[in-house]
């Protein structure tokens, strides 16, 4: 365990970025689901550092991460019925496919 | 004779059409019988109820303002808190002012109910019902003493109106009614930020105590805004009102909207809600902000001439009756804006005197153009003439309120208008001398359309008509007679008004502080 | 107001104003309410009627004899000692300060005034019910023709300026109905309409002077006007240009109703309505309401000499305009009503040199032979079947004596051949203006006078004498009319005899001075004007021979080209002159283009005008609204396209905020 909070901010924030990328970039709508589960995983880091290295906290880090965790597995679910729902109607995951939002 | 002072007759009269109302909502749609029925009860019944208030006006007291000194001028005041927290009160009130347009609101809409039981076939119920909550909003508007309650039925006039030109009115109707809509919201959302304004203002310098903040006698007696808040309260009041009246130049909403609507619709919008404006300026414009409407009268003042002239030289060239008409209210209201601002008591007095004439004469030739259209579904000038031969009655009601309309001395509208010329002319002699030119203006576009419609060889369009061309039934004599005797009544004793206003309009030029002048005038 | 009295002011010179007694009181009330009622009985039962003017004629018939009773009262009974009594009816406008009330007033002009009006109006009624014998819409002929009895008695009794101003809207309205009276005829429609435009431009002056009166004086009532006005005047409350002013807008409404140039276009159309009409409103009574509003206002006018000048420049000069007018005329009601043009300039013309006695003395003499001949060429018409061009007349005299004699008296009486009515009051006209120190008005108004009588008596050579132009087909059936329209001839002839007489002599100190010097005592002491003596054998002879002359000249040079009695007539002669000057005839003829001038400038650039602001109100100010509008939903539109449906852009954006919020928070939090 490193003694700096920073390192687990400069890798959460990594992992944030890599997430956001991901979501941006990719057509797939399962893989920017899992992208988003990357970006959620790495606010939970940064949750659980901040938890660990300031005391007022009183380790309530953990709990908030384990709040988010278990949002962050709804999400999933109801999302990927989604994608699959849409997935079924328009018959392509990719994302730029559809449009309907639009209007 | 019925003592009402015992009564809450004013919340009576605002709250009849909504029982009205709400019963015919629980008449099927299809006994249009009893849709009739019930709706011209509703109407007389408040007409009636109005006119008990009339008869007691003299003997009821008036209202004093607890901590303040004198009498508020106001009479049959009800007040109930509504929402305390910010000191909102359900506070009705009535004044020489209110009474009359009370009168004649209830006036017209029975006269409206009653002419529209012919013309109009399609969704009786729904039209019934939109009548009867445009006389609640109107009346509501008249009595309202709460800011924040005139700004709810002010509000409300606009839904029935939206309504009605837009489901029973012409070929245009939806533009037309979304830009009536549209204009007089840009208003009114303007005057509701003023309300609140002075409201914070006021509640800020009590001190965070809500009590009186939007109580229009508690804010009167308080008086003395700030200039800046006034100028920027005054013109967003302004607007809201300009746009209703309406002045020049933002009119344009007047002709389409006259053009599409239903004749009891005209009616009602030239001879009330053209009001609502220019009562809106005399009940609170002028004594909430006396010193931005000073400073900014003289502006006014050239719109109103502007419009006085321009309205009557575009009627001139008007192809459509209705058009034509609306062109000369725009002329006609300018006198009620003129003669509210030059600030001055026989002006002031012509003002409210126009107000209530132009209703009742501009609500007749709309009737008389509804007559004309009842029968050739047309309302181009050029395709009539002749009518005086196969209608001689029509003919003869319609020169009649062509000559009231311009200002015929013995008939309404000559008094209203001079009291105004003379007000303007005591203050500024070059205005008065613009604005008479509208005598010759008037005279061309009235004349011209008289003509075109009652003289000549009868047309061929109307010929062939045949045997459809018929004089004026009975539904629409009894409409029409009673507005052609309340104008030869108040063509011969204005004072009948004259008399009522009297008080409310010294009371405001003292609140103006341009009290008037005693005696003769050096 | 009217309850208040005045006292007597021996040094103010103002006629005593005391309140009326209940009899007067009540007959000065019924002059007005008998013909309103009759006026709304014969509305309404007039299409049920057998005999329409059952109602009309005999209301106007009792409403002449009251009249003829206070008049004479007055007049000749002394009965209120030359001052005027006053009664209030009721309050009319009580708005503050300024307060009408429905006051009736009644002195010794009123009573001149009464006279003319109700007797032509008498007679004109009766006449109408054999003129209008054969028109099915006869019954509101006689309602209009009561309307207009009550307005224009309401004008003559109005005891103040906005009563008189409201009568004087009444009396335009009665002459619009009954010049349109054939309303399906569309000249009949455009003249009605152009009459009561033309007025209201009058009006407009009318109207801002009463307001500048009740501005500057702080009351319309006449007396009191009249009582407080040098006080004010000496107190520097009012300066002299402002009274300069509140006469050139009264004179305004003058001009207006009167007809005098350049408002004079609306009379001659005018005559589109029936020719008992023309007599009694566009001849005899209405057109002089305003030579008897400024006679009335005659205290106001003496404090502004300047504006004098200007009334009587511009009578002068509508007098001799007119007249070149009338010359040419073919449609003989038109020549009639050029000639009532120029003779009501007279009546100007005498106002604006200070001779008010002399302008109301012709007023009511005009009226009385201006009716006759106006009632002889509707007989006249009548006869000839609905013909009113006299080349399609000629030698009627025959046919039809009653009405050639009479018509012959009266244009005696208007060429001011002596002993006839127009002699005395066109002499004194004259005479006066001459001894006032306006030789100018005197040299025009003799010219006038050679030319009144040529135009007059050519008239008559070419209706009367002559060869027959009439149309072969209607002249075995031209008749005499039948006596409702005679005997009203021959009363109106007599008349045209006698009161001249009756009322210009003794000469220099004739019964109209002695009748009317209290109303107009006021004015002549405020102008200096003192009465000379009569010069019978000096000036005032000379005068007199030289109108009558040039009188004798005009009608002999008439004689000689339209042929009387033995003379035949020189019509070759008469081409042949107007040949030799085409311009003048042609202008004559058309009336110094005046219509042409008006359609051009009213109607033509006028509607130009008119369109152009319409256009400017669709276009600019409806089309900034709807440009509004428009750029509104375009705005929408191009924002709309951001809007593209993709998850991804969304999210971009959502990404790109949080980037910029915390590289502002950076920037800002580092503080």
């Amino acid at each position: 365990m490193s003694q700096s909070l920073d390192a687990y901010l400069l890798l959460a924030c990594g992992l944030f970025a890599i997430g956001t990328f991901g979501f941006l970039a990719r057509r797939n709508a399962i893989a920017m689901l899992m992208s988003v589960e990357i970006m959620l995983n790495a606010v939970n880091l940064a949750i659980v550092a901040f938890g660990m290295f300031i005391p007022a906290l009183a380790g309530a880090g953990q709990v908030i991460a384990l709040f988010v965790m278990a949002v962050a597995a709804a999400e999933a679910t109801v999302g990927l019925a989604i994608v699959i729902a849409i997935y079924r109607n328009r018959r392509t995951p990719l994302v730029d496919e559809y449009a309907s939002m639009r209007e | 004779m019925i003592d009402v002072s015992g009564l809450p007759i004013l919340s009576l009269i605002i709250f009849a059409p909504l029982v009205g109302a709400i019963a015919l909502a629980f008449v099927p749609g299809d006994n249009v019988r009893l849709v009739k029925q019930v709706a011209l009860a509703t109407t007389l019944v408040t007409l009636v109820l109005s006119l008990l208030a009339a008869v007691g006006f003299g003997a009821a007291a008036e209202y004093v303002l607890p901590g303040s000194e004198g009498s508020s001028g106001f009479r049959y005041v009800e007040t109930v808190p509504w929402i305390p927290f910010f000191g909102i009160l359900y506070r009705v009130g009535m004044d020489g002012i209110s009474l009359l347009l009370v009168v004649l609101t209830t006036t017209l809409t029975t006269i409206s109910v009653v002419y529209s039981f012919g013309p109009i076939k399609t969704r009786v119920k729904e039209y019934m019902i939109s009548f009867l909550v445009l006389e609640l909003g109107m009346i509501g508007v008249f009595l309202a003493l709460d800011l924040f309650l005139f700004y709810i039925f002010w509000e409300i006039v606009l839904v029935p109106m939206y309504l009605i030109i837009g489901i029973w009115g012409g070929a245009n109707r939806i533009y037309a009614t979304i830009k009536f809509v549209l204009y007089t919201l840009v208003g009114s959302l303007l005057m509701l930020v003023a309300i609140l304004a002075t409201a914070f203002t006021f509640q800020a310098a009590n001190g965070g105590d809500w009590t009186g903040a939007f109580d229009l006698l508690t804010l009167r007696a308080a008086g003395g805004f700030d200039p800046t808040l006034q100028l920027f309260c005054f013109i967003a009041f302004f607007l809201a009102f300009a746009i209703k009246v309406p002045m020049w130049p933002f009119h344009t909403w007047l002709p389409d909207a006259h053009v599409e609507a239903p004749t009891a619709g005209s009616v009602i919008l030239a001879g009330v809600l053209l009001k609502l404006g220019g009562y809106g300026f005399i009940r609170f414009a002028l004594p909430l902000y006396p010193q931005a409407a000073h400073d900014l009268a003289g502006i006014i003042v050239v719109l109103s001439l502007i419009a006085i002239i321009y309205g009557a030289i575009v009627a001139i060239v008007q192809p459509d009756l209705k058009k034509l008409i609306a062109y000369s209210s725009v002329s006609h209201m300018g006198f009620v804006t003129l003669g509210i601002f030059v600030f001055q008591e026989q002006a002031l007095q012509g003002a409210v005197l126009q107000m209530i004439n132009h209703g009742i004469i501009t609500g007749a030739l709309f009737l008389c153009v509804g007559v004309i259209y009842e029968r050739t579904h047309d309302r181009t000038l050029a395709r009539m003439g002749g009518l005086s031969k196969p209608t001689p009655v029509f003919a003869g009601v319609f020169g009649f309120f062509v000559f009231a309309s311009l200002g015929l001395p013995g008939l309404a509208g000559f008094v209203g208008e001079f009291l105004v010329f003379v007000g303007t002319f005591a203050v500024s002699p070059v205005a008065a001398a613009i604005a008479a030119f509208v005598m010759v203006f008037a005279g061309v576009y009235l004349l011209w359309m008289f003509q075109r419609i009652a003289f000549g060889p009868v047309s061929d369009f109307l010929k062939g008509l045949g045997h459809h061309l018929t004089d004026m039934d009975r539904t629409e004599v009894l409409t029409l007679a009673p507005l052609f005797a309340l104008t030869i009544i108040f063509g011969l004793y204005p004072a009948a008004i004259l008399d009522l206003i009297q008080q409310p309009v010294t009371d405001l030029l003292v609140a103006l502080g341009s009290a008037p002048a005693t005696g003769l005038v050096p | 107001m009217g309850g208040m009295s005045f006292a007597a002011d021996p040094h103010a010179g103002i006629a005593a104003v005391t309140q009326a007694g209940s009899t007067e009181q009540l007959l000065l009330t019924l002059l007005l309410v008998l013909p309103i009622v009759g006026f709304t009985l014969t509305v309404v039962l007039g299409r049920r009627l057998s005999r329409p003017w059952i109602i009309a004629v005999p209301t106007i018939i009792v409403v002449w004899a009251i009249a003829t009773y206070l008049s004479v009262q007055a007049l000749i009974g002394d009965a209120f000692h030359g001052g005027a009594i006053q009664t209030t009816i009721y309050e009319w406008i009580p708005a503050g300060a300024f307060s009408v009330s429905f006051d009736l007033f009644f002195d010794n002009l009123t009573a001149v005034m009464l006279l003319v009006v109700t007797t032509i109006g008498m007679l004109v009624h009766v006449y109408s019910i054999g003129y209008m014998a054969h028109d099915p819409g006869k019954w509101r002929f006689f309602a209009y023709l009561n309307l207009f009895m009550f307005s224009m008695l309401l004008l003559v009794l109005a005891a103040n300026f906005l009563l008189v101003f409201a009568a004087w809207e009444l009396v335009g309205l009665s002459s619009y109905l009954l010049i349109g009276f054939w309303y399906h005829k569309r000249s009949a429609a455009l003249a009605n309409k152009k009459a009561f435009l033309v007025n209201r431009v009058g009006d407009i002056g009318f109207a801002l002077g009463i307001m500048a009166i009740w501005t500057t004086i702080g009351t319309l009532d006449f007396v009191q006007v009249f009582d407080l006005l040098p006080a004010q005047l000496a107190g520097g409350h009012i300066e002299q240009w402002m009274m300069v002013g509140i006469c050139l807008l009264l004179f305004c409404g003058a001009m207006g109703k009167s007809a005098q140039f350049p408002l004079h276009v609306w009379l001659p159309d005018a005559m589109e309505g029936p020719t008992p009409v023309s007599a009694l409103i566009h001849a005899a009574t209405m057109v002089n309401a305003g030579v008897y509003l400024v006679a009335r206002s005659s205290p106001l006018f003496a404090t502004a000499p300047e504006a004098l000048i200007l009334v009587a420049a511009v009578g002068i000069f509508t007098a001799i305009f007119a007249a070149s007018i009338a010359f040419t005329q073919k449609d003989i009601k038109r020549v009639l009503a050029y000639s009532t043009l120029s003779q009501l300039g007279y009546m100007f013309a005498a106002l604006g040199v200070g001779a008010w006695t002399a302008a109301i003395f012709h007023l009511a003499t005009h009226g009385i032979f201006k009716g006759l001949l106006f009632l002889g060429s509707g007989s006249v018409i009548h006869g000839v079947h609905e013909e009113q061009d006299m080349d399609k007349m000629g030698a009627l005299r025959r046919k039809m004596p009653i009405t050639h004699w009479t018509m012959l008296i009266g244009s005696l009486a208007i060429a001011g051949i002596p002993p006839l009515a127009g002699f005395f009051s066109k002499d004194e006209v004259l005479g006066e203006a001459f001894k006032l120190g306006f030789q100018w008005v005197w040299l025009i108004g003799v010219v006038v006078a050679l030319m009144t009588a040529f135009y007059m008596f050519r008239l008559m050579g070419k209706t009367f004498y002559g060869e027959s132009h009439v149309d072969p087909h209607v002249e075995p059936h031209v008749h005499e009319s039948p006596p409702t329209m005679t005997v009203p001839l021959i009363i109106l002839a007599v008349l045209s005899v006698v009161a001249g007489a009756y009322l210009g002599l003794p000469l220099g100190d004739s019964t109209i001075h002695h009748w009317l010097a209290p109303v107009f005592h006021p004015a002549l002491e405020t102008m200096g004007v003192h009465a000379e003596p009569y010069q019978l054998f000096g000036i005032d002879g000379a005068l007199i021979l030289v109108s009558v002359a040039v009188a004798t000249i005009g009608m002999v040079a008439a004689w000689r080209m339209f042929g009387f009695f033995r003379i035949h007539d020189r019509l070759d002669t008469v081409r042949a002159l107007t040949a030799r000057v085409p311009t003048l005839y042609q202008g004559s003829f058309h009336k110094w283009y005046f219509d042409e001038l008006n359609d051009l400038l009213f109607v033509r650039i006028g509607g130009r005008v008119a369109d152009a602001f319409a256009w400017f109100d669709v276009h600019i100010i409806d089309g900034a609204v709807n440009g509004v509008a428009t750029l509104t939903r375009r705005a929408g539109d191009e924002v709309r396209q951001s809007q593209t449906g993709r998850v991804q852009n969304y999210a971009l954006g959502i990404a790109g905020g949080l980037i910029l919020i915390a590289v502002i928070l950076l920037l800002v939090g580092t503080r």
